[in-house]
């Protein structure tokens, strides 16, 4: 009797949505797709949220493969926040296959995409560039976006988003202020930089930076030959004063064209992911404090 | 035309680099192939390479993009599932191809795991791919240290594997080391297998061994000169390989491997031992 009592009270609860499990209860079951992302989500929600980050530190979304606990992980989850814009290109399957009811935020709504240029067979194709976090003007929408994510899945906690967004707005314009002023200090002939993967269009076009990739937007993409000698040749011809490393991504390539043009190797660039937390890139700030710090460590003369 | 050829050498270091390696590695990875093929043992190269993989990857969890670590770990899983394989081979009544494929089966799923475990995916692509356009000295070294290593061991053992090739029975009834020569081919399978992880990657460095080789046997069924036609082969490829990638912009690895096999297709119909095109032509016959 009195279990049958409890089963009708286990199926109500599942009927109605709630957890099972009390304490958890309370918290905003909150799923991202990567480590960048996973930083600002969890500045806004704070410890409202439970958050989950598919693609930990280090790790490449470009060529990630979930598993059946990530799956598991976003069938319970209330709400998922992607960077969109072609970025997570394995998310729409892993949303069907999980049976994922909640809330999608899709974080770079709003954002005006650049687009880019991908080899695709032979040919050339122009896709939306996703790398649009990489200006912190742009940012600050991704802030918005998930700020009003939360409040849609959680309104009772309205008020905590709203002050922990606008705080994190704050600091972000604050950063946004200070990157522009350590970038304005370059000379205007050593602005140019080359990086592995093409992860730097917003950030270059934010700040003033003309930055060259050999691998093109994904870092799944292998160089050619041609590619290579493409990008040699550019050096020499413009001078370019220094290459870059990006975490995520292999650097055999750029310490041979490093090694060839005598360009200069300027310390590694955190582009697509976060360090972990003993890292030199531990939240969205910090990666753009890390990565000014090398352009112009490198840069200036 | 020799502009074409000539000149992305003469201009850029990364292409003199490349070239440099793969001519290395066409000298003793393709010979290697011929005695595969003649001991009809093709598919255990592949197997081999598989089983190399893990090894390479486990290397590579360790110690990052460390060269000595990678090469040393692919040597070390290779070696081993080639002589766990060779082992239950000898012991049971289990052929070698099979027990090969049950242990490069295991040893390949084990690697998965362990990178698995480890929760990053970065740059394991590149490691499988393989970069020829980014050898730097020390890869240099290892794959001109391994060629020389190939050529050496091969010029002492080639008798016993020749005989071994052709008349394993007459060799053990004559006391001839079978074994030792077995190993230490396998040794070579395994090293130039590693030599051209470094070049072309593990999934693809299996090509530059067999392809020249079975490329070869449609030229001349004498085995010094089929040796010979499949180290040109290799280089021809290699040469050839690089150069389209270069001027028609497509992946060096997969483009070397791809005009390795355009030889191959080439030789298979104009080859003058037994090629298909020959059959066309009516032979003489013996007649009374």
């Amino acid at each position: 009797m009195i279990n049958r009592f409890l089963a009708a009270l286990l199926l109500a609860a599942n009927l109605f949505g709630l957890p099972a499990s009390a304490d958890a209860a309370d918290k905003v079951k909150a799923v991202t797709s990567f480590s960048i992302l996973g930083d600002m989500v969890k500045q806004v929600g704070g410890d409202r949220i439970d958050l989950v980050t598919l693609v930990g530190p280090d790790g490449d979304a470009h060529v990630f493969e979930p598993t059946p606990a990530d799956a598991n992980t976003l069938a319970n989850g209330q709400i998922l926040f992607v960077n969109g814009l072609g970025f997570e290109g394995w998310m729409e399957r892993l949303e069907k296959s999980s049976g994922f009811k909640g809330k999608v935020v899709v974080a770079s709504e709003g954002v005006s995409p650049r687009t880019m240029t991908e080899d695709e067979n032979g040919k050339a194709e122009e896709i939306p560039d996703p790398h649009a976090w990489q200006s912190l003007a742009n940012g600050k929408l991704y802030v918005a976006n998930i700020r009003d994510g939360l409040i849609a899945v959680d309104p009772d906690g309205k008020e905590i988003y709203e002050a922990n967004a606008a705080k994190y707005l704050d600091e972000i314009a604050a950063e946004d202020d200070a990157v522009k002023a350590a970038l304005a200090k370059l000379p205007e002939d050593r602005r140019k930089i080359i990086t592995s993967h093409d992860a730097f269009g917003y950030f270059g076009a934010a700040y003033g930076l003309e930055v060259i990739a050999p691998e093109g937007v994904s870092t799944e993409a292998e160089a050619s030959a041609k590619d290579v000698a493409k990008i040699i040749r550019q050096i020499r011809a413009d001078h370019i004063p220094a290459v870059f490393m990006e975490n995520i991504s292999d650097h055999r390539l750029l310490d041979q064209i490093a090694r060839e043009t005598g360009a200069k190797i300027g310390g590694t660039l955190y582009t697509d992911a976060l360090s972990g937390p003993d890292g030199r890139a531990p939240t969205y700030l910090d990666m753009f404090r890390n990565n000014v710090g090398a352009l112009t460590a490198a840069l200036s003369s | 035309m020799i502009d074409v050829v000539v000149q992305p050498f003469i201009e850029f270091g990364f292409m003199r680099r490349a070239l440099v390696g793969l001519l290395a590695l066409s000298m003793s990875a393709p010979p290697i192939g011929v005695f595969l093929m003649l001991r009809r043992m093709s598919l255990m190269g592949d197997a081999l390479s598989h089983a190399i993989l893990p090894g390479a990857a486990i290397g590579y969890l360790l110690a990052g993009l460390s060269l000595l670590a990678m090469s040393l770990g692919g040597f070390a899983a290779g070696l081993a599932v080639a002589l766990l394989a060779g082992l239950v081979a000898r012991s049971t009544s289990l052929k070698e191809d099979a027990s090969l494929a049950a242990f490069y089966l295991v040893s390949l799923a084990l690697g998965v795991m362990i990178v698995s475990i480890r929760g990053s995916n970065v740059d394991l692509l590149h490691v499988l791919f393989g970069t020829v356009l980014a050898l730097d000295d020390a890869a240099l070294i290892l794959i001109g240290a391994i060629a020389t290593l190939t050529l050496g061991t091969l010029a002492i053992i080639y008798r016993p594997l020749v005989l071994e090739c052709f008349d394993p029975q007459y060799l053990r009834s004559v006391g001839g080391p079978s074994l030792t020569t077995h190993v230490l081919f396998l040794v070579l399978v395994v090293l130039n297998l590693v030599s051209g992880f470094q070049a072309l990657g593990t999934l693809l460095a299996v090509g530059i061994m067999l392809l020249p080789a079975v490329t070869a046997r449609f030229w001349t069924e004498d085995l010094s000169w089929m040796i010979a036609a499949s180290m040109i082969a290799g280089v021809a490829a290699s040469l050839t390989g690089l150069l389209v990638s270069y001027h028609s912009n497509v992946p060096t690895g997969p483009a070397i491997v791809l005009v390795s096999g355009v030889f191959y297709l080439l030789s298979m119909f104009v080859g003058p031992r037994g090629g298909l095109l020959w059959r066309l032509v009516p032979r003489k016959h013996l007649e009374a």
